[in-house]
């Protein structure tokens, strides 16, 4: 297949390009949530961001905080921002960190107004924001301008012989045409650590992803009570045949094909080395993960499933794909890409990549996911330890 | 080509996985094997549901299985060739 030179996006102020034109409304702190809601509902294309956190918290935990609101504003699938906090004080370090893009932003704070006073007051920049963002019109993009990020989720055998191998022959192909890429889940590479350590086109970059790795680990032995084998595998991979963590590690580490990676990102950070392919320490956890990878700026994500995770993302279109034949059946609302033919031997793995890449292209235009169509918008904040 | 009904990752494995939506007790199974496109038979021993592990060889207890070419846990359970191999019979080496 000729792969394609270009994809229709939005180009944003900073140079990026975006696949969506969201106009977002992001709450500082959970208590802010109620007014930041009230005001996307008053507003139509605007969507609120609701999350649990953002009080109290300290230190790395806190910086992940701010990582991950500033990084979701100035992700380049959010055409303009309206943050909303209690206090002025990290409200306005979110509003200036984001308004550095050069695209619309604003602050409010409620202390001191009320939330219906503050409703009023932002739901008129709001509908200011989301009519200028309707007029902005897709534009020929080159494919360098898409990052995907991807994690798999309820992973079962079939998805280590086939859909992740299917990203990881997307990564091979499209790694040339100066795409980034991002991977992370560093608890499910435990079992192929020193293989995935391997991978690291540096010895930097190698050192970095082991001392990443080694963190986990030496924290998951100190709070672990017994074994994890309750959680890891969990149930839903047990039942689809995966016996042990390091079977799923392997399975999992086959979305990056055979690329090497550059970096090894924080949380939420931002990649800073060019093109080409990053480890990012992230949860193994869906939602977490990819509000984690939105954060650092990737505009669309593939989510191989085995057994039918349902995942989706406020801001980063999740495509879903799987080579169970069974989920893609019971499940065949949520899965965009079906790849089962490979177990079949219908279908090889090089088709099985264009197909994916077909698809890829299609979302990156503006088609619908799964998961949009279905409401999925799920925005997880990653904590670290208790609040202060 | 031969009906496939179970994927080989590697030639180094010792196990093979169910990718059809069953095998059957003493069911001739016909395995590819992904790596270098060879193709080979095993008897299965027991049903096994699609995704699921069936022994391409006799295991003991302490051995190593091996998949992708690597070590992927321990047999706490003694294995013949065409069982099913999963938690009952096989654990993490990582705690």
């Amino acid at each position: 297949m000729q792969i394609p030179k270009s994809f229709l996006g939005f180009k944003r102020e900073n140079g990026r390009a975006g696949t969506r034109n969201h106009v977002i409304i992001l709450p500082v702190d959970d208590i802010s949530n109620a007014c930041a809601e009230a005001v996307a509902n008053n507003i139509k294309g605007t969507i609120a961001l609701p999350h649990s956190y953002g009080r109290l918290q300290f230190g790395a935990d806190l910086e992940l905080h701010f990582r991950t609101m500033i990084g979701t504003g100035r992700n380049p699938n959010v055409a303009a921002v309206i943050v909303i906090g209690i206090e002025p004080k990290w409200t306005k370090r979110i509003v200036d960190a984001i308004a550095k893009t050069g695209k619309p932003v604003e602050g409010f704070s409620i202390e001191g107004v009320g939330d219906i006073d503050t409703i009023a007051k932002v739901s008129k920049k709001a509908q200011e924001f989301s009519m200028w963002a309707s007029e902005k019109q897709r534009e020929e993009c080159p494919m360098s301008d898409l990052w995907i990020s991807v994690k798999c989720g309820e992973s079962d055998t079939t998805s280590g012989l086939a859909s992740n191998p299917t990203v990881g022959n997307l990564m091979d192909k499209l790694e040339p045409l100066g795409v980034h890429l991002c991977f992370g889940e560093t608890s499910e590479l435990t079992g192929a650590e020193t293989v995935c350590a391997k991978r690291g086109k540096t010895k930097e970059a190698q050192d970095k992803f082991m001392k990443t790795w080694n963190s986990y680990n030496d924290f998951i032995l100190k709070e672990a009570t017994n074994d994890l084998s309750e959680s890891q595998p969990t149930a839903g991979n047990i039942a689809g045949g995966l016996t042990t963590i390091e079977e799923k590690a392997f399975g999992n580490f086959q979305k990056i094909g055979s690329r090497q990676f550059i970096d090894v990102l924080e949380p939420a950070e931002e990649p800073s080395k060019g093109k080409g392919l990053y480890f990012m320490d992230t949860s193994s956890a869906a939602a977490e993960c990819v509000t984690l990878q939105a954060a650092g700026g990737f505009n669309i994500h593939l989510f191989p499933t085995g057994q039918g995770n349902i995942i989706g993302n406020p801001i980063e279109p999740v495509i879903k794909l799987t080579a169970n034949p069974l989920t893609a059946k019971t499940m065949s609302e949520h899965i965009d890409l079906d790849v089962s033919k490979i177990l079949s031997r219908e279908m090889n793995l090089d088709q099985a990549g264009d197909e994916l890449i077909k698809s890829t292209i299609k979302v990156a235009n503006g088609k619908l996911t799964c998961a949009e169509a279905l409401g999925h918008k799920e925005f997880v904040m990653t904590k670290l330890y208790r609040s202060a | 080509m031969a009906k496939t009904d179970i994927i080989i990752h590697d030639k180094k494995d010792n196990v093979g996985v169910i990718v059809i939506e069953k095998v059957t007790k003493g069911q001739d199974c016909g395995c590819w094997i992904m790596e270098d496109d060879t193709s080979s038979k095993v008897k299965s021993e027991s049903e096994i549901p699609l995704g699921h592990k069936i022994a391409l060889q006799d295991l003991k207890e302490g051995d190593t299985i091996i998949k992708y070419g690597h070590d992927i846990g321990k047999v706490v359970k003694s294995i013949k060739k065409g069982d099913h191999v999963h938690v009952h019979n096989v654990k993490t080496k990582k705690w």
